[in-house]
C-alpha cells in the first residue's frame, strides 16, 4: 500500500482528503489525515459573533462529517515531521511513514509573540477575534461596555484574512449605531503598514468608507508592547496609544510543529514555491494554504483555489508526469462594510484588486471594489458553500485562474 | 509611472517615487534616494538595503521582524537608521516596491 499522509484536517486538509479519495484507488493508496481537533471551525464566521450576529454554534460542526469514507483519520498532535526519513511522528508516539506528505497545519495566532498582550487585561479589555474563545469573550464584554477608545491593531504582517480587521472596525461602526452609543465611542484603525488601503485602485475606491464612518486610521505603527497598567500600546519608536478597548490581531505564525521539524522560516511558513505548491526542498512534500510562504493572502479563497493546482501536481508526481498546473496566487474575498452592505475583491500575484463585475463580465451579479448590498448577501452565502460545497472538495462555479474579464483597468 | 533622473540616470519610477524595476537600482542612485528623507547613508544603512533587496528577489514578504532577525541589525537599530516608517524607507531607498497588502 501506498500512503498520502495529510497534516491538518482545516479547510485545505478536509478539501484535499476528498479530491484524493475520488482519484485514488482504495487497495493501492491509504490516505491518512491528522489534526488535533475533532471540531472544525467555520472561522470567517469568528467575525461576527463579537456582535451577536453569528454565536458559537453557528461556526462549528464535527471534523468527521466532512471526511469521506476510506479516509483513516487520527485524533493527535503532529509532533514533528522528519521529511529525510519520510515519515511524521506524534505526540502520542506513534510514527507515520508517508510516500507523499501534504503539509495544511495552518497559522494560528501567538500572542505571547509581543510583551504584555497576554497580561492582566487578556480577555478583559484585551480581546482577539481570530480564535472562538476570543470571539466569545469579546461578545460577552460588548453586551454591556459603554463606549471609551475602541483601538483595532495588527500587530504584524502577514497575517490570516487580510481584510477581517477592517471589516471588524466597519461592523463595529454599525454595531454602536445600533445599540445607540456610538458618538461616545471612537475608533482607531492601527496599522504596521503605510495605510488601511496600500493597493492604488482598493485605495480609490474603499478609503472614503473610513472617512464616512468615522475611522480614525494610523499607519506604520509597529507593536512593541502593551502596557497593561497605562492601558497603552507601544510602538518600537516610542509612540503610545491608549484604549478603553483593545481588539488586536496577534503576531500569526505556522504551526510549532513546523518550527521543531526544522522546515520554517522566521515564522514557521514553510517555504513552497508558489506556483507549483511543493515544498521547496522535498519532492514528496506539498503545502496547502497558510500553513506555505506563497506571497497572497491567507485565505479560504486561496485554499480552494490552491487545491485545484495542489491536487493536479500531485497527480503528476505520482504518475511521474512534468507537473504543468501553476498557481497564480488567486484570492477572491468578501468585505463586510456594515449595515448590509459589503464589498469584494478578486486578485492574484501580478493583478492588484480592480473594479468591475463578479463573476459574469457586465452583469455580476457582484461589484468589485462596489459597496453594495448584493456583496453583503454573497458573504452570508459563502458560510453554506463552504460548509456544503468548498470542504467537500466539489466543483465551484469560479476558476481557480483568476479571470481579468469583467475587470476594468 | 514616471522617468526620474538620479545622479544623471534615468529610472522608471511610480506616482509615489518608487523604483518600479528593481535592477535599475545601483549604489549611487539609492545615496540620491536617501537625501529626498533626508538620510545619509552610511555602510550600515547599505547593509541593511542589500539584505532586502535578496530577500525581495528570493520572492519573500519583507517585515520590520524579519529584518529584526537578519543578524544585520536589530529592529531598534533599523528605526534608527531610517526614522519614521523604517521599512517603508528603506524598501523606497533599496528599489523595490512598497510594503502592502492585498487591498
Ligand atoms: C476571523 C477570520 C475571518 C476570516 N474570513 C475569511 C473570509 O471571509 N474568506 C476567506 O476566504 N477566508 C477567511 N478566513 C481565513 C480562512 O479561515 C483560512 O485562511 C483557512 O481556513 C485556512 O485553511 P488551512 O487549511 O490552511 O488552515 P486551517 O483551516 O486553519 O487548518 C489547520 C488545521 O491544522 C491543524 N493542526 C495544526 N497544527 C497541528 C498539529 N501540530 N497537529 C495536529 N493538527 C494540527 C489545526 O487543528 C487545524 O484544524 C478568515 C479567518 C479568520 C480567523
Amino acid at each position: 500500500m501506498k500512503k498520502i499522509l495529510i497534516l491538518g484536517g482545516g479547510t485545505g486538509g478536509t478539501i484535499m482528503a476528498n479530491r484524493l479519495r475520488k482519484a485514488l484507488e482504495r487497495d493501492e493508496w491509504e490516505i491518512t489525515v491528522v489534526d488535533q481537533f475533532k471540531t472544525h471551525y467555520y472561522q470567517p464566521g469568528f467575525l461576527f459573533i463579537p456582535f451577536g450576529i453569528y454565536n458559537k454554534y453557528d461556526v462549528i460542526k464535527p471534523k468527521a462529517d466532512f471526511f469521506p469514507a476510506g479516509v483513516k483519520v487520527l485524533y493527535e498532535k503532529t509532533d514533528k515531521i522528519e521529511p529525510d526519513q519520510n515519515r511524521v511522528l506524534l505526540d502520542g508516539g506513534q510514527v507515520l511513514p508517508y510516500d507523499y506528505l501534504i503539509i495544511a497545519t495552518g497559522t494560528q495566532t501567538q500572542p505571547g509573540e509581543t510583551p504584555g498582550l497576554k497580561g492582566p487585561l487578556w480577555y478583559k479589555e484585551i480581546f482577539d477575534f481570530y480564535t472562538i474563545e476570543g470571539a466569545v469573550a469579546l461578545s460577552r464584554f460588548l453586551k454591556t461596555w459603554e463606549g471609551g477608545h475602541l483601538v483595532m491593531n495588527i500587530a504584524e504582517m502577514p497575517y490570516k484574512c487580510p481584510v477581517a480587521p477592517l471589516e471588524f472596525v466597519f461592523l463595529a461602526d454599525a454595531f454602536f449605531h445600533e445599540t445607540g452609543i456610538r458618538n461616545k465611542v471612537k475608533i482607531s484603525y492601527v496599522t504596521p503598514l503605510p495605510g488601511a488601503f496600500t493597493k492604488p485602485q482598493a485605495t480609490k475606491m474603499l478609503s472614503g468608507l473610513l472617512e464616512e464612518k468615522n475611522i480614525k486610521v494610523v499607519p506604520e505603527f509597529y507593536l512593541e508592547s502593551v502596557d497593561n497598567e497605562k492601558k497603552v500600546i507601544k510602538s518600537y519608536d516610542g509612540q503610545e496609544i491608549p484604549f478603553d478597548l483593545l481588539t488586536i490581531v496577534p503576531v500569526n505564525m505556522g504551526n510549532k510543529a513546523i518550527e521543531r521539524s526544522g522546515m520554517g522560516d522566521d515564522l514557521n511558513f514553510v517555504p513552497t514555491d508558489k506556483h507549483t505548491l511543493r515544498s521547496e526542498k522535498y519532492e514528496n512534500i506539498f503545502v496547502l494554504g497558510d500553513a506555505s510562504n506563497i506571497p497572497t493572502s491567507k485565505a479560504g479563497s486561496v485554499v480552494h483555489f490552491a487545491s485545484e493546482v495542489l491536487f493536479d501536481n500531485l497527480m503528476a508526481t505520482i504518475e511521474d508526469r512534468p507537473m504543468l498546473a501553476k498557481f497564480d496566487g488567486h484570492a477572491n474575498c468578501y468585505i463586510e462594510t456594515g449595515f448590509g452592505k459589503g464589498s469584494i475583491i478578486d486578485f492574484n500575484y501580478d493583478t492588484e484588486p480592480l473594479p468591475g463585475t463578479f463573476p459574469l463580465p457586465g452583469i455580476g451579479p457582484f461589484g468589485l471594489l462596489q459597496n453594495t448590498k448584493l456583496n453583503h448577501y454573497g458573504k452570508v452565502l459563502f458560510r453554506w458553500i463552504y460548509w456544503h460545497i468548498l470542504l467537500k472538495g466539489k466543483e465551484m462555479p469560479i476558476e481557480s485562474e483568476m479571470s481579468m474579464a469583467g475587470k476594468k483597468l | 509611472m514616471a522617468t526620474k533622473s538620479y545622479a544623471g540616470v534615468n529610472v522608471e519610477v511610480n506616482d509615489e517615487g518608487y523604483l518600479t524595476d528593481p535592477s535599475q537600482w545601483t549604489p549611487v542612485i539609492a545615496k540620491e534616494l536617501a537625501k529626498e528623507e533626508n538620510i545619509e547613508l552610511t555602510d550600515k544603512h547599505f547593509e541593511v538595503l542589500n539584505f532586502i533587496r535578496e530577500e525581495h528577489a528570493k520572492g519573500n514578504v519583507l517585515t520590520i521582524r524579519k529584518v529584526g532577525k537578519s543578524g544585520v541589525v536589530d529592529i531598534k537599530g533599523f528605526y534608527d537608521l531610517f526614522p519614521g516608517g523604517p521599512l517603508k524607507k528603506a524598501s523606497k531607498i533599496g528599489g523595490i516596491p512598497k510594503p502592502s497588502s492585498c487591498v
